[in-house]
């Protein structure tokens, strides 16, 4: 087993999977979507030994593959996971299946090729995060905007052309000053080898472009304010399997890039510029918070309820400069890249939850309007048990998950500064209001027509994923500890790299 | 002159080809157009017979023909990639050519005399053989975008590309006159030789240079050479477009790698700063102009102009890597376009070219195997990995950073982001709109099995960039 090339198995197994599922055909539709589950059942189980077999006690890559690819560039096809890239791979297989089972018969239109879609999608993602050749990890970066580009567009709402144009080529533009950044490098490094980017000696100008390079990639996929707008669009137009993978594993790429490519290859400019990221992130969990409070529709607001989480992710993971920078405080730092993992971890999950649950709102109604809803407790008790409970994860309830991430970054953020901490913590407040704002709206009070008296309540199968959601967020949410010690030495690694300036 | 049989061994791909032509022609003649089928197949089997000759001759680089022909590994790969390209072409062309009523022969022999001319451009090693090569290849594609004679759109972009053509071989050969004058030979090795030895006057130098890059820029369709191009490619029939838009692109950088770095190499950085120019504004106008047409032929039109700039970024670096990058782009590009102008040769049928946007519009719906290979085609082409497109971009823009010139760099991947819009565009109306023809589409088999192998090879070139990239890039040393 050690041998059996089990990365590759993970990336691979969806992508050939879904061309499977293509070839199939609309002939019948249950044959593609029996086998797009039968594909990613196994893809899930075949990255389970990824965290059995993960040797906590080690910052160093494991189930390295290396060969070869294109060798006058020095570009290997080279993959291999960390503390901090394994759970993230092992979020996006579980997901996956999740939106498999959610599209079963939703998806009329074409299901072969929606199913396809997102099974090629999951393959291309577990690329991104085990990449460790900077072309490799590019071509999979990108790769994965096609097949979310054509989910947009074909399944998506009224306005998703726009939509999904908008969300290419922001996220195209982004990464295209990336590509010549990683070029440069090459020719610094004399490979494309993004462990040896890491140990690169870069001058101080030379980082500071580096740098904001990356940032224009990142900050874009994150997305952090003010480069989100494609966000809102994408969301809202997207089919509910389309939010949830954006949602739940897209944005988590963007954070993942801060901490592979960014931080440890320029840690001199990302502690120069650490106020710009630190200020673009609390204007996200502020600003954007109170955005998402006069939302009218329920995707948008759990949209920018995203990006104000994601901005929790990027105010832990450059809080670290500000805690290093601070003499007062000598130990800690690490608490803000693990609580921004974390908070990446269960946002995986508890934007998920939400969208599907709007998605089984949507599917009855097909109205995303909040005004169209009201009183949905009474018709669906079941559901209405769920939402509510996602809702109090998204607002940082504590026995979930949404509650560990924002703690250990407001922790974090302490000792940095008590202002930030402040400005941080107001999340707690502003996201109670604009997620229960919205419970109440939707689940609670008289029931506001008649078609919301004629809802039916939630199906085994959309029971079956919610259940499962609900039960990560809580197990999350009550014992961290596997995912912590997980990424321990990983980052405790990554924050003592980042300590040593490069110049 | 003296003749040896050993002198005629490298041009033999030349004779084979030149026979073929010849045999096609005459055969022809006792044709009706229900035999055609002959024709075709012969064309198809007088591309591989010469593809198997270049392959059983190549060795050594030799320059024979007192000087006026080289063989080398360059010419042996553009070649052996003007054959493949024109194959596809025209066996896209077939159905075409029959439901728009001009199945006839001429369209293959013209053809196969414009793919010799394309070959003799790429050995050539002096101006004069260069000069006829290009002036073979380009009488046949006027006489080919003129080919369906009913046609008064037709008529128009043949006479528009004759009168425009004329003009460039004649500023061409004017630059070419004043080398001639200044060093008194026409052989590339001795004109290069003469202007090392520095008795020259710069002045002179320079000026015939400005004609012979103004020539170079109409045969690629530079800005601001390239007013033609859009027109050609809209007026001419699609079975010609995809010959037009296609293989001549390989032959166009021959005409550059030849002229400039095989003949003018001394003059590097003058030719550097104004393929500069060129190379910018082409990225520029290209991509811009793209976004505003509707007309899909034209849009490919502009497409290609912004490739240009792309592949001038190549000749820019000064490189060994960046003319192999260069001319793997070149290929690429080239395959590229014969499979985008297949595509709508397909959908079109009798009494209907499909060249509009519209036309594509729920191709998906109506065959979910011709969307998905116009898709890798348009990714291809925007530069998308995992397609090919990507390592013709990234190679090329590889070789500019390595000569220190990253602002060409950033210029050329800022246009791309913009050039990426409308080929999302074109893909958006193959997938996300409603079809508005419900017609069938009716497709051979061998076009059915040349697209697949043209999409696939997207994907497949784009996983496996390697062999064909250490074929390019071994021809430069």
């Amino acid at each position: 087993m050690i041998d059996w090339p089990l990365l590759s198995t993970v990336v691979w197994l969806p992508i050939i999977g879904g061309a499977l599922v293509l070839i199939s055909g609309d002939k019948s539709p249950n044959v593609s979507r029996w086998l797009a589950l039968l594909v990613s059942v196994l893809t899930f189980a075949v990255s389970i030994p990824l965290y059995t077999q993960f040797d906590s006690s080690t910052a160093a890559m494991q189930f390295v593959e290396k060969a070869a690819w294109v060798p006058q560039f020095g570009v290997n096809y080279y993959l291999g996971v960390d503390g901090i890239s394994m759970p993230l791979i092992i979020l996006t297989t579980f997901i996956t299946i999740l939106v498999v089972i959610a599209g079963w018969e939703v998806i009329q239109f074409k299901p072969s090729q929606y199913m396809a879609a997102f099974l090629m999608m999951e393959g291309v993602m577990v690329g991104v995060f085990a990449a460790l050749d900077a072309v490799l990890f590019y071509v999979f970066w990108e790769a994965m905007l096609i097949p979310m580009f054509i989910v947009i567009g074909i399944w998506g709402g009224p306005r998703r052309v726009y939509a999904t144009i908008k969300f290419f080529l922001y996220t195209f533009l982004g990464s295209v000053f990336m590509l010549i950044a990683l070029i440069y490098m090459y020719f610094q490094s004399g490979s494309m080898d993004v462990l040896a980017f890491h140990d690169l000696k870069l001058n101080h100008t030379e980082q500071i472009l580096i740098f904001l390079a990356f940032l224009l990639a990142f900050a874009v996929k994150v997305p952090m304010w003010p480069v989100h707008t494609w966000l809102p669009d994408a969301h809202v137009e997207a089919p509910t399997g389309g939010s949830v993978i954006l949602a739940a594993i897209m944005l988590k790429i963007g954070g993942y890039g801060f901490l592979r490519f960014s931080m440890p290859i320029a840690p001199d400019a990302s502690h120069t510029l650490d106020w710009l990221v630190i200020g673009m992130s609390l204007v996200a969990v502020v600003y954007i918070g109170f955005v998402a409070l006069v939302q009218s529709d329920m995707k948008k607001l759990v949209a920018y309820s995203s990006i104000a989480h994601m901005g929790f992710v990027t105010l832990g993971f450059f809080i670290v400069f500000m805690i290093m920078a601070n003499p007062a405080a000598t130990s800690g730092a690490e608490l803000g890249v693990q609580g921004g993992m974390v908070q990446m971890v269960s946002h995986g999950f508890i934007s998920a939850a939400m969208f599907l649950s709007i998605g089984v709102l949507y599917d009855r109604l097909h109205s995303r309007e909040i005004s169209s809803y009201g009183g949905v407790v009474n018709t669906m008790p079941w559901f209405a048990a769920f939402m509510v409970f996602f809702s109090m994860a998204n607002a940082g309830l504590p026995g979930t998950s949404g509650f560990v991430g924002e703690f250990m970054v407001i922790l974090a953020a302490f000792r940095a500064d008590f202002w930030y901490a402040f400005l941080a913590a107001t999340t707690l407040i502003i996201g109670a209001a604009y997620t229960l704002w919205m419970v109440k709206r939707v689940i609670f009070g008289e029931i506001a027509s008649d078609a919301v008296a004629q809802l039916k309540d939630i199906n085994a199968r959309e029971a079956f994923v919610l259940t499962v959601l609900a039960l990560a967020v809580l197990i999350l949410g009550l014992w961290p500890a596997p995912l912590i010690d997980v990424m321990d030495v990983s980052i405790h690694n990554l924050v003592q790299h980042i300590g040593v300036s490069k110049l | 002159m003296q003749f040896e049989m050993s002198t005629f061994i490298p041009v033999m791909p030349e004779i084979v080809m030149l026979v073929a032509a010849c045999v096609v022609l005459i055969v022809d003649l006792f044709l009706t157009e229900r035999t055609r089928l002959v024709t075709y197949a012969l064309s198809l089997a007088a591309l591989v017979v010469t593809g198997a000759t270049i392959i059983a001759t190549a060795g050594d680089p030799v320059v024979s023909f007192e000087g006026s022909f080289v063989r080398d590994a360059v010419a042996d790969v553009m070649k052996m990639g003007i054959l493949t390209v024109t194959g596809f072409a025209m066996v896209y062309a077939k159905d075409y050519l029959v439901q728009q009523g001009i199945y006839r022969g001429e369209y293959y022999t013209l053809a196969l005399f414009s793919v010799l001319g394309m070959m003799i451009m790429s050995s050539a090693y002096n101006f004069i053989t260069i000069y006829l090569g290009l002036e073979l290849l380009a009488l046949s594609m006027y006489a080919l975008v003129a080919f369906n004679r009913d046609s008064m759109g037709g008529a128009e972009a043949a006479m528009k590309y004759f009168v425009l053509g004329a003009l460039a071989s004649g500023l061409l050969l004017y630059g070419i006159s004043l080398f001639y004058g200044a060093t008194g030979s026409l052989s590339f090795a001795e004109v290069s030789a003469a202007i090392v030895k520095g008795n020259i006057q710069e002045d002179i130098l320079v000026f015939g240079l400005v004609f012979i890059i103004m020539g170079v820029g109409f045969k690629f369709g530079a800005v601001p050479f390239h007013m033609w191009v859009p027109d050609v490619y809209h007026g001419a029939p699609t079975a010609v477009t995809m010959l037009l838009g296609s293989a001549p692109k390989i032959a166009a950088f021959a005409l550059t790698l030849r002229l400039l770095v095989d003949g003018l190499a001394p003059l590097f950085t003058q030719w550097q700063e104004m393929l500069m120019i060129l190379a910018v504004i082409s990225l520029g106008i290209g991509n811009l102009v793209a976004i505003a047409q509707h007309n899909i032929k034209r849009m490919l039109a502009y497409s290609t102009i912004s490739h240009v700039g792309f592949i001038f970024l190549g000749f820019i670096a000064g490189t060994d890597d960046g003319y192999g990058a260069a001319l793997f782009y070149t290929v690429v590009y080239a395959l590229t376009a014969a499979g985008g102008f297949g595509v709508l040769a397909m959908i079109s049928r009798r009494g209907f070219d499909a060249e509009n946007l519209d036309d594509l519009k729920g191709l998906n719906e109506r065959s979910g195997w011709l969307a998905a290979m116009m898709a890798l085609i348009l990714f291809s082409m925007a530069g998308v990995p995992p397609t090919v497109g990507f390592f013709a971009k990234w190679f090329v823009l590889e070789s500019i950073i390595r000569v220190d010139l990253v602002w060409l760099a950033l210029v050329a991947v800022f246009f791309s982001v913009i050039g990426a819009f409308y080929y999302l565009r074109a893909i958006k109306t193959m997938y996300f709109d409603k079809p508005i023809d419900d017609q069938p589409l009716e497709i051979s088999a061998d076009s059915h099995v040349a697209m697949s192998i043209n999409g696939v090879s997207m994907l497949v070139l784009g996983m496996f960039p390697t062999a064909l990239y250490t074929v390019c890039r071994a021809a430069f040393g």
